[in-house]
């Protein structure tokens, strides 16, 4: 290449290339630029409104004019404690949702075992689609689909009446049955993630050193494989948690969602201070499971 | 692992009847679609296709079915670009908090829909004074869908090298044609799995759209929601609700399929882990 001597004239830049030398060694403000556009969108705009959402849990109703007054008072937190209507709904929530967890845990663990250590490479991945799909497909259809088998002349009515027997109905059962099905894919997923990755030798060792099925499952599969289910129980309790649309097809029973809904309209800052409590729950979930190692699995 | 005859069968007992579980009541709704009364009874008296022309023919699930596919489209483009930007800051450099942009990222799923909804909501009508309007919902499914772009394209970042981008920058490119020739190829295919499965999570969206939706603007699970209780709109809602669920598919299937055929990954596992990158970020 010819030496350009050092009194030689600057080539003319175009606009880019001077743009380019701005950012040239500065891999901070390349970053900091890339960062601007989605930080500031997630802490202004997301962030920003989780702050306004517990400022508004704050505020009150005029006693008078029942419009919104922005003044400080802990009266709507106290509603929500002492309130023995509210106690029981938030309890009962969070039982649904652990009872939900529960039950998707025992339905996942059979069928992400079979997907990740039994079945044949081939249908490995047909399953995995298998899967996904309905997890994918629409939330609501899912549950119209339940208000519709669960109704008084729907399917499993017909299907139990030769037997006698007959649903649960509409009702909490119901809801318990509905809010399983909706978010069962959401545990399957990590668990059989977490499947994969034990490895076949592990459990040959096991079988080579006599242990039985069951002695596997319990000391070397249980261990390995309980981060994973505490993955996905992230999912399936956080998303049962907040859920007012479900509840209010298969059920009239009140749930924090459904009371969240039906008070936005009337008391803005009571529907603000009851969704903190999800909130408050989800963390403590999320810091325990942490703990369990779960963070690893998701 | 080596499992008694007794076991193996009892495990794909286990295994046929959860598949059998998650099957079945789509498959009923499917049987519904072409029910020829109007009434939800089991068994169906007949069977016809008239609800299909007649769904096409009504105007509410029409403008409905619009609606939905305009703030789906803006929803993920603004995700596409707020995605990949931040997608390529942490894939590419190294700076305090880097860990914490994954976590604000998946925040907005993480937490239940209805915080996401009630603080978006108090935000627009108390504090910016806002109608709510397309706009407001285009926000909200922004806000959640950008997960899903990031967790696809920060995952192919971080398997191609950076020194591709270095060698650019070091043959003279400007940031903007290192971006254009070197980084959008490689990412492509794991961007367009992120905006297909970002616009099938905006489309079916209802929890966060109720809250920030006007009272104007019906999106399709809206349209659906509402119609539910009308016994003379239910055939109608059956042939929708297929259709709702024929559209949230495509885009994952297709999904999984540019997610799988990349960078020499086993099949089984880069589609696993595509899967639950990309699960990870379902939201209902």
């Amino acid at each position: 290449m010819e030496a350009t001597g050092l009194g030689a004239p600057k080539p003319r830049r175009s606009a880019g290339h001077r743009l380019a030398d701005l950012f040239h060694g500065r891999p901070r403000l390349q970053a900091g630029t890339l960062l601007a556009g989605p930080v500031g969108w997630l802490v202004i705009g997301y962030l920003g409104s989780l702050a306004i959402l517990l400022i508004a849990s704050f505020w009150s109703l005029g006693e008078l004019s029942g419009e919104v007054e922005r003044s400080f008072t802990l009266d709507n937190f106290k509603t929500i404690v002492e309130d023995s209507v509210y106690r029981t709904v938030t309890l009962r929530t969070v039982g649904i949702a652990a009872a939900v967890t529960v039950t998707d845990a025992l339905l996942a663990l059979p069928l992400a075992f079979y997907m990740a250590k039994v079945a044949r490479p081939s249908r490995q991945s047909l399953l995995v689609v298998a899967v996904l799909v309905p997890l994918w497909s629409s939330y609501l259809v899912k549950a119209f689909a339940w208000r519709t088998i669960l109704s008084e002349e729907g399917i499993l009515n017909w299907a139990l009446d030769p037997l006698g027997l007959s649903g649960p109905g509409y009702g909490t059962l119901a809801v318990w049955l509905v809010m399983s099905y909706i978010w069962l894919p959401y545990m399957i997923i990590p668990i059989y993630a977490g499947f994969d990755r034990i490895p076949d030798s592990v459990l040959s060792a096991s079988d080579d050193l006599g242990a039985k099925a069951w002695m596997t499952f319990r000391r070397v599969i249980w261990p390995l494989v309980f981060p994973a289910i505490v993955a996905g129980s992230i999912f399936t309790f956080s998303l049962t948690l907040g859920d007012f649309i479900a509840p209010t097809l298969v059920s009239s029973t009140q749930f924090i969602g459904t009371v969240v809904k039906s008070t936005i309209t009337t008391n803005l800052p009571l529907a603000a201070a009851y969704s903190v409590v999800p909130i408050l729950i989800m963390i403590i979930y999320l810091l325990i499971a942490r703990r369990l190692g779960a963070f690893e699995h998701v | 692992m080596r499992l008694t005859r007794r076991n193996e069968f009892l495990l794909k007992l286990a295994s046929g009847a959860t598949l059998a579980f998650i099957y079945l009541p789509l498959l009923v709704i499917l049987i519904y679609a072409f029910n020829s009364t109007n009434t939800q009874v089991w068994p169906p008296d007949g069977l016809t296709t008239k609800w299909f022309g007649e769904a096409f023919d009504n105007s509410g699930a029409r403008d409905a079915f619009l609606l939905s596919i305009e703030a789906a489209a803006l929803a993920t483009a603004v995700a596409i670009v707020l995605g990949t930007l931040a997608s390529m800051a942490v894939a590419r450099y190294r700076f305090f908090g880097r860990e914490t942009i994954s976590f604000l990222v998946i925040l907005p799923i993480a937490l239940p829909g209805i915080v996401t909804g009630v603080a978006l909501n108090t935000s627009f009508t108390q504090i910016l004074g806002m109608e709510l309007s397309l706009f407001t919902i285009i926000v909200g499914h922004a806000t959640f869908c950008i997960v899903v772009v990031y967790n696809n394209v920060v995952a192919r970042l971080r398997r191609v090298s950076g020194s591709f981008e270095e060698a650019s920058a070091d043959l003279g490119a400007t940031p903007w044609t290192t971006f254009r020739r070197v980084t959008l190829p490689s990412m492509r295919t794991a961007l367009v799995a992120g905006a297909l499965l970002a616009f099938g999570l905006s489309f079916d969206e209802i929890i966060v759209t109720t809250f920030t939706a006007g009272a104007g603007e019906q999106t399709l699970p809206i349209w659906i929601l509402t119609n539910f209780s009308r016994p003379a709109q239910l055939p109608i809602v059956n042939v929708v609700a297929v259709l709702v669920v024929l559209i949230s598919i495509v885009p994952v299937y297709l999904a999984n399929r540019l997610s799988r055929d990349v960078g020499g990954a086993a099949p089984t596992r880069g589609g696993a882990a595509g899967a639950v990158a990309a699960e990870g970020t379902a939201i209902p």
